[in-house]
């Protein structure tokens, strides 16, 4: 076991290498950056203060070095906790995105609790009253689950709150706590506001766990150690909590893999229509604003959360199910 | 007495059913399955009159996309009246209040204005070539009709909406057809020839895999210059779609063509001296062949979303093409939506076309495997 996480260990290291790489490249593929333009800027300055600093602008980035060459700049300098400056913020990018990934991760977090929370009650409900009205009514509603996107669902929420209840739902603090120090009222007021993009982030994702765990259970209650313990005479409860559920359950922790990504990506747009200070929404305008160490140190952050959550899920399935053999 | 007959009219076609294998052919079997299926087969009639609207799109809209009225600044939904037998709208006149200066509308059906269908507007060439003015429906001259309601430049929702279709309905095909022929290609390599391609192309999937969709999508959108052609950027866009999405339908085909490897068949014609280019073609793809189309038909709407996604964050399509992400750009701000709630009706197109999809590969799928 422990050999195993090890590999799977590396194997990440080995993987979000390859991830900067393609991502270094992506981001710098467009000549014109906000570097160019902050250069432009103090050279309009003109004086010696604004040359010595376009002086060090070139040497720390490396402005007319092929892509390879700033590269290992970047990189080099991200060993050392220096992720590069923002231009537009002119603000070194470490100190913009700490919060903002806290939220994010914070965010998904909590939508995939929600997602498992609600989609399995309801998936096994689902499954045990197959083929009655309240089974065709929550597969209805799946599938309008899964066909709203997030972003509509966030706007189409923000009317409804906003014209029917008159409330505003947008921001994840009020007003007289957005720059308050932590305390536990600051937390509640975080909580209160939170439960909204989470239901909004989730929403696709709780639709379509609940059919996958509908169609687990299904296959399982068929199986042969399902009628063996109804036959020993448990209560139908046992046989479905105890028996049948947890070996359904296996297959929902695969498909973490592709839940993920679903999750990261609608906190990110979700983020943009609430308005939420999380990654979302500067991760956008850095790429509008082409900014570019700021949206490659976002997009790297991104892919980590992805990539950890990944390999939790793998380890979390080797633990729970002992038939998954770690070669 | 009566259940028991329909007990045994199903249990009757039930068992038709098992008789008919090896009886009819395999695309009889699928087709039947498809049709019992109602759900499917509604949502595949409406992404048909979906698609048909968008092929004759400039037919079906009174007014063209750039049709500015600074007179109908969000002009509220038209109503329609029948009266007189005629399906009419009544004629509006416009008044400013003195006292908070916002324009006043008052509607009299006295005056009503019959539809005239079949009529000429504005001149468009249909298919691209051949010129045309006639519209399905107009109004007299001096009169305005906005189905939809209008935006905040005047210009009728309706007529963007339907346009705008064109670009989001396409831009899933096609984005989805590159994907299918990446995904089919790369996925039948590697799972016929397996070793290091298998092992490169699995690898590299894998990689994509572990970068959040859409934030990767953005990336490369971001990375368009901002003055391309619309035409250029269309296809730029379709092919950031489909270069990301071709990952899944690889892994489903390549876990097909690995089966099929093993099985009788194929080692009967490798033994008869066929070439591998020969078993693929003609004994493996034809097998794994409405599996893709499965696939295929799931991965549209994610195409089309991920189209709908990136022009709302202002990185996908942007003006003046016409989309319905574009579209929804203008129902960002909370105060303009909740005053001019018709502004979401793209949206709503957005969840039909979707919602359909969704039903009709769900249909596929169930066809797709009749023996069961």
């Amino acid at each position: 076991m422990v050999n195993y996480v090890l590999r799977r260990l590396l194997y990440m290291v080995v993987t979000l290498f390859f991830i900067s790489i393609i991502g270094f490249f992506i981001i710098n593929l467009v000549p014109g950056s906000a570097l160019d333009a902050r250069i432009n800027q103090l050279r309009a300055q003109g004086g010696e203060v604004s040359y010595q600093e376009i002086e060090s602008l070139k040497a720390r980035y490396g402005l007319n070095d092929p892509i390879p060459v700033k590269y290992w700049k970047w990189v080099s300098g991200v060993v050392h906790g220096d992720f590069g400056e923002s231009f537009t913020y002119q603000e070194p990018v470490g100190s913009l995105i700490w919060s903002r990934i806290g939220f994010s991760v914070l965010l998904s977090s909590f939508a995939l609790i929600f997602t498992w929370v609600v989609a399995i009650p309801v998936g096994v409900y689902s499954a045990t009253h197959r083929y009655t009205v309240p089974d065709y009514v929550i597969t209805l509603i799946q599938f309008i689950g899964v066909a709203v996107p997030d972003f509509l669902m966030a706007l189409i929420l923000l009317v409804v709150a906003s014209k029917f209840f008159h409330t505003g739902v947008g921001g994840l603090f009020s007003q007289q706590y957005q720059n308050a120090p932590w305390s536990w009222a600051r937390v509640g007021n975080l909580l209160s506001h939170m439960w909204i993009p989470v239901i909004v982030i989730a929403a696709s994702a709780t639709a379509w766990t609940t059919r996958v765990m509908r169609a687990n259970l299904l296959d399982v209650l068929n199986q042969q150690y399902v009628q063996t313990a109804r036959a020993k005479g448990l209560r139908e409860a046992v046989v479905i909590w105890k028996h049948a559920v947890r070996n359904a359950l296996h297959p929902l922790i695969m498909t973490l893999g592709s839940l993920l990504p679903s999750l990261i990506s609608g906190e990110v747009i979700v983020s943009i229509v609430l308005n939420l200070p999380t990654t979302g929404p500067l991760y956008i305008s850095s790429l509008i604003n082409k900014d570019m160490y700021l949206a490659i140190t976002f997009l790297m952050a991104l892919s980590i959360l992805l990539v950890v959550g990944n390999l939790l899920a793998d380890l979390l399935l080797a633990w729970v199910d002992p038939r998954i053999r770690y070669e | 007495m009566a259940t028991t007959q329909v007990l045994l009219e199903k249990a009757g076609t039930v068992q038709d059913r098992i008789s008919d294998i090896g009886r009819l052919s395999q695309w009889t079997l699928m087709r039947r399955r498809f049709m019992e299926n109602r759900l499917s087969v509604a949502g595949g009639l409406v992404l048909i009159v979906f698609y048909l609207v968008a092929i004759f799109a400039p037919f079906v809209t009174p007014y063209s996309v750039d049709a500015l009225d600074s007179n109908s600044q969000y002009a509220a939904p038209t109503a329609l009246h029948f009266i007189n037998g005629h399906i009419s709208i009544c004629g509006v006149t416009q008044t400013l209040n003195k006292a908070n200066f916002t324009w006043v509308y008052t509607t009299d059906c006295n005056k009503a204005y019959p539809l005239q269908f079949f009529a000429p507007g504005y001149s468009y060439h249909l298919f691209g070539i051949i010129p045309m003015n006639i519209h399905l429906f107009e109004v007299p001259k001096g009169q305005k009709f906005f189905l939809w309601g209008a935006d905040s430049q005047g210009r009728d929702v309706f007529s963007r909406t339907i346009m705008g279709s064109r670009i989001s309905l396409s831009i899933g095909l096609v984005g989805v057809t590159l994907s299918v022929i990446l995904g089919s290609v790369l996925g039948t390599a590697s799972g016929y020839f397996g070793g290091a391609i298998d092992n490169v192309i699995q690898r590299f999937i894998e990689l994509l895999m572990s970068m959040p969709t859409l934030p990767l999508w953005a990336a490369f959108a971001a990375a368009l210059p901002q003055d391309m052609s619309v035409v250029k950027r269309y296809f730029f866009i379709t092919l950031i779609l489909s270069l990301i999405g071709w990952t899944g339908l690889a892994r489903q085909v390549r876990a097909k063509i690995l089966a099929y490897r093993t099985l009788d068949y194929t080692m009967a014609s490798r033994l008869a001296g066929a070439s591998s280019w020969r078993i693929i073609l003609t004994h493996m793809l034809p097998n794994a062949l409405s599996h893709i189309v499965v696939v295929a038909t799931l991965a549209v709407p994610f195409s089309i979303l991920g189209e709908t996604s990136l022009s709302f964050l202002g990185i996908g399509m942007l003006p003046p093409a016409v989309s319905w992400g574009v579209l929804l750009r203008d129902a960002q701000q909370l105060s303009v939506v909740e005053s001019h709630l018709w502004l979401m009706i793209p949206a709503l197109c957005v969840i039909l076309a979707v919602t359909c999809f969704q039903l009709l590969g769900d249909g596929f799928r169930d066809a797709a495997d009749p023996y069961s």
